[in-house]
């Protein structure tokens, strides 16, 4: 336990259910799905044809030349950051930037700019590549464009833990406001790799669902019809700020970052321990950094990705860590999965659901699992008094991150 | 063969398409960096478009002596 309070005063986000928190969050008690039919050309040539693509382009928010020089992950990552900036109002607040930190991450990095670069250099030769190309690419670019943006001057950092980045993302924020190295930190999560190649990696690995022609039933955690994820894109971030700067300057806040928790399996590249224990030990973890027990957890929003072998795993860590009480969710039933940005977008489903008191649904859920004896918000938002909750993020490597948020 | 101001108006394309410059702020007086805020990237974008559009070749030791609009005028006048 720390004796330095975090509070999370500004959210943002550009996502497959919304170009913003709000729009977002509405989608999401609706139980809207923002999954769909490709709608790029190449996909006819795949065996996975759906996704969730962003439902507001960059290109509709960031004018055409800036596009030019960035990468479509680091476009959205400075949509979402400038977000959550304009929202916890720490502009207007004038704050000193050398006290200002960003720890923003990517599960792939710039690959869509890697590849069309790439079909450039083999077409036409090396002058015709972008002078662009290596910032855009580079895996550090998204939290370094919001570093530039934001002018932040306390550390850049950029980390990669696939599908957990988002969240240890927000881990290494709290971290480094515990430290005293920053009194404010810009943390997110970003992914835009909606390409044939990730796609036909994935599907090779049988990772993903090939319902086709029912995109936005595709993404179906828990449910026995499962056949894995649905590939998403999107960018969250969250500004994390020490409670007593937050208070000093009125700022809205809308929960506590209490606790983090950070494993790794020290087991496979891919799967997931079957019985979760890594998970179970990181939400372990959260809870005594957050100096709270499982029976204070009122609802976990759940890594469950929609694979047959993870989502199972996932109740077993729960029940063991956390117990069999909470209400449980997976938001990506609606927004897919978003990779390297699940953990910011859930981290933002997680705080909204305690400032909310209702627990986000999980759609799809007609058939649930026989093993499943969690309570699932199945279907339809539902209202509950959420003191405090967890958000799962696990990753391919065996890396485990979970958050618990309280209210403030 | 294009005229200077065909050239200009040439560049100004290329300017507006890489650069987002005004078609209006460019002349054959104006500093590609310190008037027009094209950056050293942004420049290497310009030349390999510039190259492509006159049909000339723009070696990187010529970049640097291009300053102006009117510096890439006359070596594409010259050259092409």
């Amino acid at each position: 336990m720390s004796n330095v309070d975090v509070v999370v005063t500004g959210l943002g986000a550009t996502t497959p259910l919304g170009g913003d928190v709000a729009s977002t969050w509405d989608a999401m008690l609706a139980g809207r799905s923002g999954v769909g039919r490709l709608t790029l050309e190449w996909a006819d040539q795949l065996t996975v044809k759906i996704g969730a693509q962003l439902k507001v382009d960059p290109s509709e928010v960031i004018d055409r030349v800036r596009m030019r020089r960035l990468d479509r992950s680091e476009a959205i990552a400075l949509i979402a950051a400038k977000q959550a900036w304009a929202d916890a109002g720490l502009e207007e607040a004038g704050l000193d930037k050398e006290r200002l930190a960003v720890s923003f991450g990517s599960g792939i990095g710039g690959a869509l700019t890697l590849l069309n670069q790439d079909d450039i250099l083999e077409e036409s030769g090396q002058r015709k590549v972008s002078p662009h190309t290596v910032p855009m690419l580079m895996p550090n670019g998204p939290a370094a464009w919001v570093g530039i943006e934001l002018q932040a001057r306390a550390g850049v950092h950029a980390m990669a833990s696939a599908c957990a980045t988002g969240a240890e993302a927000m881990s290494l924020g709290l971290d480094i406001i515990r430290s005293g190295r920053a009194d404010v930190v810009v943390a997110g999560g970003t992914e835009a790799v909606i390409h044939p190649l990730p796609y036909a990696g994935f599907a090779n690995m049988r990772a993903m669902s090939t319902r086709n022609d029912e995109p936005e039933k595709a993404s179906r955690p828990w449910d026995k019809g499962r056949d894995g994820f649905v590939f998403g894109e999107g960018a969250g971030a969250l500004v994390l700020e020490r409670a007593d700067h937050a208070r000093a300057r009125g700022a809205k806040i809308y929960a506590r970052l209490a606790g983090a928790g950070i494993t790794s399996d020290g087991f496979d590249i891919v799967q997931p321990d079957p019985e979760c224990k890594g998970g179970a030990r990181a939400m372990g973890k959260a809870l005594l950094d957050a100096g709270l027990t499982g029976a204070d957890i009122v609802h976990v929003n759940a890594h469950a990705t929609s694979t047959p072998a993870g989502d199972m795993g996932e109740i077993l860590g729960i029940k063991a860590a956390v117990g069999t009480h909470p209400v449980i969710t997976s938001t990506k039933s609606m927004s897919g999965h978003l990779l390297g940005a699940a953990g910011a977008l859930e981290s933002i489903a997680t705080i909204l659901a305690i400032r909310d008191s209702v627990v986000p649904p999980t759609i799809n859920l007609d058939d649930p699992d026989d093993k499943l004896d969690l309570d699932v918000a199945a279907h339809k938002a539902r209202q509950l008094d959420i003191p405090a909750a967890m958000n799962n993020s696990f990753g391919f490597g065996g890396h485990n991150v979970a958050l618990v948020f309280t209210r403030a | 063969m294009a005229t200077r101001e065909e050239i200009t108006s040439g560049l100004a394309e290329i300017l507006e398409e890489v650069a987002g410059v005004n078609p209006d702020d460019v002349a054959e007086g104006k500093s590609f960096t310190d008037d027009l805020d094209v950056d050293s990237l942004s420049m290497v974008e310009v030349v390999v478009a510039a190259e492509e559009k006159f049909g000339v070749k723009i070696p990187d030791n010529e970049v640097q002596n291009l300053k102006t609009v009117g510096d890439a005028v006359s070596y594409i006048e010259a050259n092409h």
